[in-house]
């Protein structure tokens, strides 16, 4: 950190050299990995890497830039597949032939009169009904909402998932199906943060995690929309897949790596805008207001800035990115599983990866989504390694093989995880690139 | 009659079972938030925990051909809650201690909450591999009583299991031995003096290290029962406790954090608010359709929210509970 005492940092305390330095290990590191795993497998962990690393930096913009808590990145992940699914799958024509868009709309008819009544009852004390009463109104006016929404979107739901199986998708470009995610997930943030942002950290963090959960429950069992467990594949690709290439004539592993690379390049173009623009916020009055605002709310709130109104700007900016990044990671699998979200996989590693790059350093961000991906990658192969030989050890003492190697190898990625999160926290806890504070004179 | 008895088998008693094992896991999660303020996130992580070490002893009692007519599992529990708060108190040690000690903030607390939880996970699993394991180790089988209750005219039995039972008096047995710990003892009121006001109770000579200590070992002990009366109610497996932490946390929010009462009352409302959401009220009301009108029947099924949405009623009591009062039924810390 360049303080004010010291002015001109050098060494390792300089944080260009730093960052050079680190990504250059990088860099060594995704080649070691390319020359040992082979060139198609090192653009899959780079392509998912680039969709982490947008991820990560949309929870940077939150927790680094604002100090916000935000456990819902899972949730925003599948509002982001889910929406990309709708836009860019193919469109199912049985459903559109059906009954079901005329009792679609009839539910939504219904969605949209349970929300006037509530509203309507909510302002029942201009007519001079207030307190106690009003309040059982209220709650009485949601119950019946939700009775009618009940009434409508059950049988349509059943029809649908009975006729046509779902509602399928709108057969758009992908590249939209990405843009639609971080727009519904921005949608989504908003009343979210509406509702939690007032909330003291830790309370925020449990209720994003309520939150996050309470979506999974829906994508995961709104049959009609996303098809639930029985998943929706495949997912179109916005550059020509391996089997297109194939087509055209060239070999089966060269067309893996020739697909992947074209995905990569759009990926990584997504990521650059992004990179720059979240950089260029960062540096402007607008990321000097919310560095203001995360260290000392309450003196920024006496300077005239809107708390409240700032963070949930920030809360919905850095869905955004979520939003993006969960539909790049849908299209790219080629797949949307609901049930293969896990809190673990996609909430907790891309704190992780803030946390070890360096919560308010974008650069640090990057760096750390890029690395934290990679060791979660590889830490399973490796763990098979050892477990193969400490196998054969105990062969040869005569306590038997190890059973399950395979799936046992696969939980070593979660505990190098903790590792790794808690060694941050205790001996680096500003990250390998620590946010750099410039201070005037 | 028959009605009433279904309502009991499936409300009543497997809503007690629920809040039980909330009620239990809050006190945990409560006692720590009020003693060190923060949301410890690895908790349910410790009740799995506490449940594989009971397994591992009752192995190891079965294996030396000890057969007792309760479950084993529930016979080793004094030792396993002994060594599943040495492993609290490791675990403080090695992980939150020196963050403390750095004067971090609570939310590094809790993240580092979180890489325990990932680190106990990822062990676990390595021991054990992450399927299902059978805690009956002894081969016993699940007792059920069943209550005839032909002289009240029904035809079907009220119907409890052993454990289920166990679970009851364990529980009762354990929430009153903590009120008069609490209310009683020396170290209990310290405890209720730091929770209260932690700089005040230390100038005032109380040995704030210590209390410290005995929360992880409360917590701890509590967790190890939890997670061993959850696994010989359900199953026994890796990720048995991780998807019960958040209502466990609803529920400690319910009931005010920092609010040992409230997170028993916060367990079992939050408990029961699950199963009376499930429930499908068209067994129970079914004797009304000999008095509606004819054409309107009631539905075959009558359940408030279908059975896939269990776990996001306590999501949606938790944010109600934030937004509506923050300070959870009994006056807990604010948000």
């Amino acid at each position: 950190m360049s303080g004010a005492g010291n002015p001109v940092a050098t060494g390792w305390d300089s944080p260009l050299r730093r960052g050079l330095i680190l990504f250059g290990l990088m860099f060594l590191l995704v080649l070691a990995v390319g020359m040992v795993q082979g060139q198609a497998s090192i653009l899959l962990i780079l392509v998912q890497a680039t969709a982490y690393a947008l991820i990560a930096l949309g929870l940077n913009i939150q927790w680094g830039y604002g100090g916000l808590f935000n456990f819902a990145i899972m949730g925003f992940l599948m509002v982001g597949g889910a929406s990309t699914v709708f836009l860019s799958y193919p469109v199912n024509m049985a459903f559109w032939q059906s009954e079901g868009p005329f009792m679609l709309g009839k539910a939504l008819l219904a969605f949209l009169a349970g929300v006037a009544l509530v509203l309507a009852v909510r302002q029942s004390h201009r007519i001079g009904i207030t307190g106690k009463l009003k309040t059982t109104l209220v709650v009485l006016a949601w119950f019946a909402a939700y009775v009618l929404y009940r009434s409508q979107i059950d049988p349509a739901a059943a029809y649908i998932e009975s006729s046509a199986g779902f509602v399928g998708g709108l057969g758009l470009h992908p590249m939209l199906g990405w843009a639609f995610g971080g727009l519904v997930s921005a949608v989504i943030a908003f009343y979210i943060g509406k509702i939690s942002l007032g909330l003291r950290t830790d309370y925020l963090a449990i209720a994003t995690i309520g939150i996050s959960e309470i979506l999974r429950a829906l994508i995961k069992n709104m049959d009609w929309l996303t098809r639930g467990t029985m998943t929706v594949s495949p997912l179109p690709w916005p550059t020509p897949i391996p089997q297109q290439l194939q087509g055209m004539g060239s070999s089966i592993p060269e067309s893996f790596v020739y697909a992947r690379l074209g995905f990569l390049a759009m990926a990584v173009l997504v990521l650059v805008l992004a990179f720059i623009v979240v950089q260029r916020a960062y540096g402007g009055p607008w990321g000097r207001m919310m560095r203001a605002i995360r260290d000392n709310h309450i003196a920024s709130s006496s300077m005239g800035k809107d708390v409240k109104g700032r963070q949930l700007e920030l809360f919905i900016f850095g869905s955004i990115l979520m939003g993006i990044g969960g539909a790049i990671l849908a299209t790219f699998t080629q797949i949307f599983d609901p049930s293969g979200y896990q809190p673990i996989n996609h909430t907790f590693m891309i704190w992780v990866m803030v946390i070890v790059g360096g919560a308010g350093n974008n650069w640090g961000v990057v760096l750390g989504a890029f690395l934290i991906y990679i060791v979660w990658v590889i830490s399973d192969p490796l763990a098979q390694m050892i477990f193969l030989n400490l196998s054969s050890l105990t062969n040869s003492i005569g306590w038997g093989a190890i059973p399950e190697i395979d799936s046992r190898a696969l939980q070593m990625r979660v505990f190098v995880l903790g590792v790794v999160i808690t060694i941050a926290l205790r001996y680096a806890p500003r990250g390998l690139l620590p946010e750099v504070v410039k201070r005037e004179g | 009659m028959d009605e009433l008895i279904f309502f009991i088998n499936r409300v009543l008693i497997s809503g007690t079972v629920l809040g039980s094992i909330y009620a239990l896991g809050a006190i945990g999660v409560t006692l720590i938030f009020g003693i060190l303020r923060f949301a410890h996130f690895a908790h349910g992580d410790m009740m799995t925990l506490g449940a594989f070490v009971s397994f591992v002893l009752a192995a190891a009692l079965a294996s030396m051909g000890i057969m007792l007519p309760l479950p084993m599992a529930f016979v080793v529990l004094p030792v396993a809650m002994v060594i599943t708060a040495i492993l609290a108190l490791g675990i403080d040690k090695g992980f939150y201690a020196p963050l403390r000690a750095r004067g971090a903030k609570p939310v590094t607390l809790l993240i580092a909450s979180i890489g325990v939880t990932l680190m106990l996970q990822g062990l676990i699993r390595l021991v054990f591999g992450s399927g299902t394991q059978n805690i009956y180790v002894g081969g016993e089988t699940k007792e059920i009583f069943r209550f005839d209750m032909s002289w009240l005219g029904g035809t079907r039995p009220i119907s409890i299991t052993e454990p289920q039972v166990i679970m009851f008096v364990v529980t009762a047995a354990l929430v009153l031995a903590l009120h008069f710990f609490l209310t009683r003892s020396r170290l209990g009121k310290a405890m209720r003096a730091m929770a209260d006001n932690a700089p005040l109770a230390q100038v005032s000579g109380i040995n704030t290290a210590l209390v410290v200590r005995v929360t992880w070992v409360i917590a701890g002990a509590l967790a190890c029962v939890a997670g061993t009366m959850l696994s010989l109610d359900v199953a026994l497996m890796p990720d048995l406790a991780f998807n019960i932490v958040l209502p466990i946390f609803a529920a400690a929010i319910v009931g005010g954090l920092g609010h040992a009462y409230g997170a028993i009352v916060g367990g079992f409302l939050i408990a029961f608010a699950e199963t009376l959401a499930v429930f499908n009220w068209t067994a129970v009301l079914r004797p009304l359709n000999a008095v509606l009108p004819e054409g309107m029947a009631l539905p075959a099924n009558l359940a408030l929210v279908p059975t896939e949405y269990k776990l996001t009623v306590a999501f949606v009591i938790l944010v109600i509970t934030l937004l509506v009062r923050p300070t959870g039924i009994f006056k807990g810390a604010s948000s």
